[in-house]
C-alpha cells in the first residue's frame, strides 16, 4: 500500500517537474490552416509536412520544446481571425504561422502584427502585405501571389501566344492571379471570368468554358486551387477543348490533384504546364531529404503547399536558435530570419524588406515518374531572383 | 449576338435545371406530402455520388456504378426513415430543422471515416466522355447531354407515377388531406416511407449524375441544398409541376447570369468593376427571384389544388 502511494506520489512529482520545465523552455507555434471543407485536403498535406518537420527536429529548436497548436480555419477569414485571436491572447505562441487563404490572412494580420508576434505566411500572398501593409514582423516562405501567373505570362510570350481568356476564382488572390498575368502577357486578353468562391465555390464551369471556346483565345489561363482544379480540368476534357485551347495555370495542377486524376484515369492532364517556385525535383539537399522522407511517411508526392509549411519549420527553427532560445531577443530573431539563413527546400534565396523571398521560378510538367505516378517536372527556369512588384510601395527600411 | 453560343448556354441551363429538379422533387415531395422539412435532404445527394464513385471503381464501369447505387440509396433513405424521419412526423418544424441538421453532421462524417477528406473523381467511359455535334458549330460535351435527357425522362415517369397511378393518386391525396387518406384505410405510414425512399433515390441520382463532372466530395450537397429550396419556394411547396417548371428557370437564369451579365455591366460600368460585381450579382439572381416570387405570389408560382 505504502508502496502504491509512493510510487503514485513520485509519479505525480515527475509529472509537474517536466511541466514546469516544458513551461520554461518551450517555443510556441500556431498553425492557421483549413482542416475541415474540402479543402481540408490541402491543410492536412500541410500538417503532415509540418508534423515531418518537427519529427526531425527531434521535438526540439534549440534547447526549446516545439508545442505545435494547429488550429482549423474553416475556410472562412472570421473563423480565422477568431482562431488567430486565440493564438495570440490566449495560447501567447511566439510565431503565428500557416493560412492558405487570401483572404483569411488579410482578416487575421491585424491581431498577430499589433501584438508584435511574428507571423508567417506558409502559403497565401495578397499583394497589401506585400506593399502598402507591410510589416517588419511579416515573413513569407511562399511567394506573393502576382508573382507565378507573371512568370506564366512570360512563359505564354515565349510560346509565342497572341490571345488569351483567364478564368480563376473572385476572391483577393483570384484577382492577384489575373493581375499576374495581364501584367506580363504581351499578348490580347479577350475574355476574363472570375467565379464565386468560398465555402459554397461554383464547381460547373459549363457556362464559362462555353464562352472562352466562343471567344476565339488561342490559350486559357486558369488559376484554380484545391478540388476545383480537378473539376476543371475534367470539365475543359469532357468540353473537347484538349488540343484547341492549351491549357496553361498556377497552383491548380498539384500533388494533390493528381494522385485522384491519375485514379480516374484522366490522362488529359498529362503534358500540361505551370510555373511555380519549386517542384518535387528540384535539386537542392534540402528538397532531397524532404521529397523522400515525405514519401516513405505518407506514401505520396508533397505538394507545393507542403514544401512550404516544411521551411516555415525551418526558417523559425533559425530564429530561435540565433538567440540561444531566448525568445524575449525579438529584433535578433529577426535579423536571423531576414537573411534567410536556413536549409530551404527552394536553395539558396534572400528576402526583399518585404518580407518576401526573391527566388527563382520554373516552367514545370505533368510526367508520369519512373513507378508511373504523375508529378510535375521542371522545364526550365523562367525567371531568376524574381521579386514582387509592391515592394516599391513598402515603406520600412 | 452569337447564337450559337446562346443555344449552347442554353443546354447548360437546362442541364443545371433537370440536376435542380430531380433534387427539388424530393424535398417537394417529402415537403409538400409528409409536412417534413428535411435538411439532409442533401446528404442524400452526397451518398449517392460516393456510393455510385465505389461502385465505379468496383464493378469498373459507371452504367453499372449508377445502377447499383440506386437500389443502395433507396435503402439509406429507408434506413433513415425508419431510424430518424418517422419519429419526427407529429413534431414541430423546429424539431425537424434540428434533427435533419444533425443528420447532416451524421452523414459528413460517416462519409469523412468511410472515404476520407479528399473526394474521389469519377471516370466515364469513353463513349460519354467525348462531345457530340448537335449541328454545324454547336459541339456539346455527350454526358452533359446524357444527363439532360435522364433528368427528362425521369421527370416524365414522375408526372406519369403522379397522376396516373393508384400510388400517385395517394400521394395527391396524401398532399391535400393526410388524415382522410390514413381515415381510408390507407398505411399512411408505409407510403411516407417509400415517398421518402423515392425521394432519397432521386437526389442520389443527381448526385451521381453530378460525380464525373465536378467529384464526390464531403458537403457538397449542403451548397446545393439552398438552391433546391428556392425551386420549391419558387414553384410551390408540394407541385411537381412547379418544382420542375421553377428548376428550369433557376437553371437557366443560373447559367445565362453567368454568361452575359459581365457584358452586359461593362456597358454602363468600368470593366474591372463590372468582373468583380458581376459573379456576385449573378450568384443573387435566383434569390432576387424568390423575393419577388414571395411578394407577389406568396404560394408560389404553381401551388398545388386543395390543400386543407
Amino acid at each position: 500500500m505504502l508502496k502504491k502511494l509512493l510510487s503514485i506520489s513520485l509519479m505525480l512529482g515527475v509529472s509537474t517537474i517536466s511541466t514546469a520545465a516544458a513551461l520554461a523552455g518551450e517555443v510556441k507555434i500556431g498553425f492557421v490552416t483549413t482542416l475541415t471543407t474540402p479543402a481540408g485536403v490541402i491543410g492536412k498535406d500541410m500538417k503532415n509536412a509540418v508534423e515531418l518537420a518537427v519529427e526531425q527536429m527531434g521535438g526540439k529548436m534549440g534547447k526549446l520544446d516545439i508545442n505545435l497548436i494547429i488550429e482549423d480555419d474553416g475556410f472562412k477569414p472570421d473563423i480565422g481571425k477568431q482562431k488567430t485571436e486565440k493564438l495570440v491572447k490566449q495560447d501567447k505562441v511566439n510565431f503565428v504561422s500557416g493560412f492558405i487563404w487570401s483572404h483569411v490572412l488579410m482578416a487575421s494580420r491585424k491581431t498577430v502584427l499589433d501584438a508584435g508576434t511574428f507571423l508567417i505566411s506558409s502559403n497565401a500572398g495578397p499583394s497589401p502585405i506585400a506593399g502598402k501593409l507591410c510589416n517588419k514582423n511579416f515573413f513569407s516562405t511562399s511567394w506573393q501571389n502576382d508573382q507565378t501567373p507573371m512568370a506564366m505570362g512570360e512563359v505564354l510570350n515565349q510560346q509565342g501566344v497572341k490571345s488569351i481568356y483567364i478564368m480563376a476564382p473572385n476572391y483577393a488572390a483570384g484577382k492577384n492571379m489575373a493581375a499576374g498575368v495581364e501584367r506580363t502577357f504581351k499578348g490580347k486578353i479577350v475574355g476574363k471570368d472570375l467565379t464565386k468562391w468560398g465555402k459554397d465555390a461554383q464547381l460547373d464551369f459549363s457556362a464559362e468554358l462555353a464562352k472562352a471556346k466562343a471567344s476565339g483565345a488561342e490559350a486559357i489561363f486558369i488559376f484554380y486551387p484545391g478540388k476545383a482544379g480537378g473539376a476543371f480540368i475534367k470539365q475543359y476534357q469532357q468540353a473537347g477543348l484538349q488540343g484547341k485551347l492549351p491549357l496553361y495555370t498556377v497552383f491548380t495542377v498539384d500533388s494533390i490533384a493528381l494522385p485522384k486524376l491519375q485514379k480516374a484515369g484522366f490522362k488529359g492532364v498529362l503534358g500540361s504546364r505551370m510555373t511555380n517556385f519549386w517542384a518535387p525535383d528540384l535539386d537542392t539537399p534540402q528538397n532531397k531529404l524532404f521529397v523522400s522522407s515525405f514519401k516513405k511517411k505518407y506514401g505520396s508526392y508533397p505538394s507545393f503547399y507542403a514544401a512550404q509549411a516544411y521551411d516555415t519549420m525551418y526558417l523559425i527553427k533559425s530564429a530561435v536558435e540565433a538567440v540561444d532560445g531566448d525568445l524575449t531577443k525579438k529584433d535578433e530573431m529577426r535579423k536571423a530570419m531576414r537573411s534567410a539563413n536556413f536549409p530551404s527546400v527552394r536553395g539558396k534565396f534572400t528576402y526583399g524588406k518585404n518580407g518576401m523571398p526573391i527566388q527563382n521560378f520554373y516552367l514545370r510538367e505533368v510526367v508520369a515518374d519512373a513507378d508511373g505516378v504523375w508529378t510535375t517536372k521542371i522545364i526550365k527556369t523562367v525567371y531568376t531572383n524574381h521579386q514582387d512588384p509592391y515592394v516599391k510601395d513598402c515603406k520600412i527600411k | 449576338m452569337d447564337t450559337t453560343l446562346l443555344f449552347i448556354q442554353f443546354l447548360n441551363g437546362m442541364q443545371l435545371g433537370v440536376l435542380l429538379f430531380l433534387l427539388a422533387a424530393g424535398l417537394s415531395l417529402t415537403f409538400g406530402i409528409m409536412d417534413l422539412v428535411n435538411l439532409a435532404h442533401g446528404s442524400l445527394y452526397m451518398a449517392g455520388a460516393f456510393i455510385c464513385a465505389s461502385l465505379t471503381f468496383w464493378t469498373g464501369s459507371f452504367i453499372w456504378g449508377v445502377l447499383l447505387a440506386i437500389p443502395a440509396v433507396a435503402l439509406v433513405g429507408y434506413v433513415t426513415e425508419f431510424l430518424v424521419i418517422r419519429h419526427l412526423y407529429t413534431r414541430s418544424h423546429l424539431d425537424h430543422v434540428l434533427a435533419t441538421f444533425g443528420l447532416i453532421l451524421v452523414f459528413d462524417t460517416s462519409v469523412h471515416l468511410i472515404w476520407g477528406s479528399q473526394g474521389i473523381a469519377v471516370p466515364l467511359p469513353a463513349f460519354l466522355d467525348g462531345q457530340v455535334t448537335l449541328f454545324t458549330d454547336v459541339v456539346f460535351p455527350t454526358f452533359r447531354l446524357v444527363i439532360i435527357l435522364a433528368g427528362l425522362l425521369i421527370a416524365a415517369g414522375l408526372y406519369y407515377l403522379v397522376n396516373h397511378t393508384r400510388i400517385g393518386m395517394l400521394i395527391r391525396a396524401g398532399a391535400s388531406n393526410r388524415t382522410m387518406v390514413s381515415a381510408l384505410g390507407i398505411n399512411i405510414q408505409f407510403l411516407f416511407s417509400m415517398i421518402f425512399a423515392l425521394g432519397a433515390v432521386l437526389a442520389g441520382i443527381a448526385g451521381m449524375l453530378i460525380s464525373p463532372i465536378s467529384e464526390a466530395s464531403i458537403g457538397m450537397g449542403n451548397q446545393i441544398i439552398i438552391t433546391a429550396f428556392v425551386v420549391i419556394v419558387v414553384g410551390g411547396v408540394g407541385s411537381m409541376k412547379g418544382a420542375f417548371i421553377a428548376a428550369i428557370m433557376i437553371g437557366l437564369i443560373d447559367t445565362l447570369g453567368r454568361s452575359y451579365l459581365d457584358t452586359i455591366f461593362k456597358l454602363f460600368m468600368s470593366s474591372n468593376a463590372a468582373e468583380t460585381s458581376a459573379p456576385a450579382v449573378s450568384a443573387m439572381l435566383i434569390y432576387i427571384l424568390m423575393a419577388v416570387v414571395l411578394a407577389l405570389r406568396p404560394q408560389g408560382l404553381f401551388p398545388p389544388k386543395a390543400r386543407g
